[in-house]
């Protein structure tokens, strides 16, 4: 990954099916979205580790739409068991019944043919 | 210990134009009106003018396409764009480069022809790399989200999110400026279609065309003038990410550190205020910044905006003149707040004028609650 910025290494990972995040060395913060810094500490000490897939939905909302034109669909902020945070969306699942502190299990899969981080209720 | 800029500015002049719906005219016509009815309003003209203090939605430069559209060639511009905030930011920029003796005239001023602009909705925003794939619709789904929290935290409910449109439409009722001045009742407001889930059509403000302008000049020459001045005793801001999804915590905003600096500079607290504007871009908007500019505890926001609490006859006036929900909202908004709460104290506000007012607050909010400016704003007993 030598020439490669934290962003490109995020979606490069996105697109071999990996959910990469970084992890501050000095203070040890998970840190999204991928940058040369360390928002919390300032350090630049940034290694990338493996996401458990485990996390909880912070926040959500459903976005209305008509039904012609695809209809509701859920975006969401979800909290990565890790410590971080990121948009997402909670698919194969009704999004009005997405609910704050829902446990959810992320995945790498598409929308519009382009690599997403997605969840999906987790398995009790 | 006073803070050194506290009063050295006022605002001598105000003025606005095309609000509601300015068919046939371009954002920058608009802008130009509303500069020439503030500067004909401080008995001053464009030539007065060595300070230039302006943002638009659109073009990368547009404080120098407002210098070029209004034939000056001001020593001093400043064209921070941080979304509507940038406006109450202003104040303090202007009163320090007032102070600091690089001009004489600041004129802060906007203008938008969001709405009959319909189709070619403008913005010279690129969409958010981490967020655009889930397709939130911007910005009301980053508004809900955090309307969405503050439910979940602390019991918020769509009926207290409907008594804030509900105020400020009955404050509206009385302002022959504002665009929406029919009845509106907390059940029009529940049953109105969803956008973005917990907000409806009617938790969202309008979309109008309309400009505003301010001459502010050095606070020793603020008797010169034809109007009574509104002194600058306060400005602070505060910003906590650009992204929504940034957001530290969603139900907390850069207003709690804005107001905190506005108020240490002014020297006041929030009891003291008589009249409040907030940008009220969403209903959520007003109870977080209610609560985190210290009107109510966090969490209490909800509670507090209930039952007719800020609308006309309650206990604190806020958005007199009817706010982005109902009044007026091109674009951006953060200048009006400093408009009605200038007219406020002056004593010629459009709509309901209330007695004795000597101290305002206004305050900005830009981007997705990103970027929040407060200012405390006096007549001249206060100085």
């Amino acid at each position: 990954m030598s020439q490669m910025g934290p962003d490109a290494t995020f979606r490069e990972g996105l697109e071999r099916g990996e959910i990469r995040l970084q992890k501050c060395r000095s203070c040890g913060q998970s840190v999204f979205f991928p940058r040369v810094a360390c928002p919390n500490c300032h350090g630049i000490d940034l290694d990338w580790q493996q996401v458990s897939g485990k996390g909880e939905v912070y926040t959500t909302t459903t976005v209305r739409r008509k039904p012609e034109r695809g209809g509701d669909y859920n975006v969401c902020m979800v909290e990565l068991a890790e410590g971080a945070r990121m948009m997402s969306r909670v698919t194969g699942f009704a999004p009005d019944l997405v609910a704050i502190g829902m446990a959810v299990t992320l995945f790498v899969g598409d929308i519009d043919d382009t690599a997403a981080v997605l969840c999906k209720p987790a398995e009790v | 210990m006073t803070h050194e800029l506290r009063g050295k500015s006022a605002i001598a002049g105000l003025g606005h134009a095309g609000f509601g719906e300015a068919h046939g005219q371009t954002a920058y016509e608009i802008m130009a009106e509303a500069s020439l009815t503030a500067l004909a309003d401080a008995g001053l003209g464009l030539g007065d003018v060595d300070g230039l203090f302006c943002t638009m939605m659109e073009d990368s430069m547009p404080v120098l396409m407002a210098a070029e559209y209004l034939g000056i060639q001001p020593g001093v511009m400043e064209g921070t764009m941080f979304g509507g905030s940038s406006f109450v930011d202003y104040l303090g920029k202007a009163t320090m480069a007032l102070n600091a003796g690089l001009c004489d005239v600041a004129l802060i001023c906007y203008g938008s022809n969001q709405r009959t602009a319909a189709g070619r909705l403008v913005t010279a925003s690129r969409v958010p790399p981490y967020e655009g794939l889930y397709q939130p619709r911007y910005p009301v789904s980053a508004y809900a989200m955090a309307a969405a929290r503050h439910m979940y935290e602390y019991g918020t409910t769509r009926e207290q999110l409907a008594d804030v449109a509900v105020a400020a439409r009955a404050w509206a009722r009385h302002n022959p400026e504002a665009f929406e001045r029919g009845e509106l009742t907390r059940e029009d407001v529940l049953n109105a279609r969803m956008i973005s889930d917990p907000l409806g059509v009617r938790d969202c403000c309008l979309v109008t065309d309309g400009g505003g302008a301010l001459v502010l000049v050095r606070g020793e020459r603020a008797g010169d003038f034809p109007n009574a001045p509104v002194h600058v005793l306060g400005v602070g801001a505060g910003s906590t990410h650009r992204q929504i999804s940034q957001m530290p915590d969603f139900t907390t905003t850069g207003a709690r550190e804005s107001g905190k600096r506005a108020f240490e500079m002014a020297g006041v607290g929030p009891g003291d205020i008589d009249v409040v504007e907030l940008y009220d871009a969403f209903t959520i908007n007003t109870i977080l910044f209610l609560e985190d500019l210290g009107f109510c505890a966090k969490g209490d926001g909800g509670a507090f905006v209930a039952d007719g609490r800020i609308a006309p006859g309650g206990a604190l006036p806020v958005n007199t003149n009817g706010g982005g929900l109902s009044c007026v909202h091109p674009g951006m908004y953060g200048i009006f707040t400093i408009i009605e709460a200038a007219r406020q104290i002056r004593g010629d506000a459009p709509g309901m004028q209330l007695d004795g007012v000597e101290l305002a607050l206004a305050h900005g909010n830009g981007g997705v609650l990103s970027s929040q400016v407060t200012a405390i704003l006096g007549a001249a007993s206060t100085v």
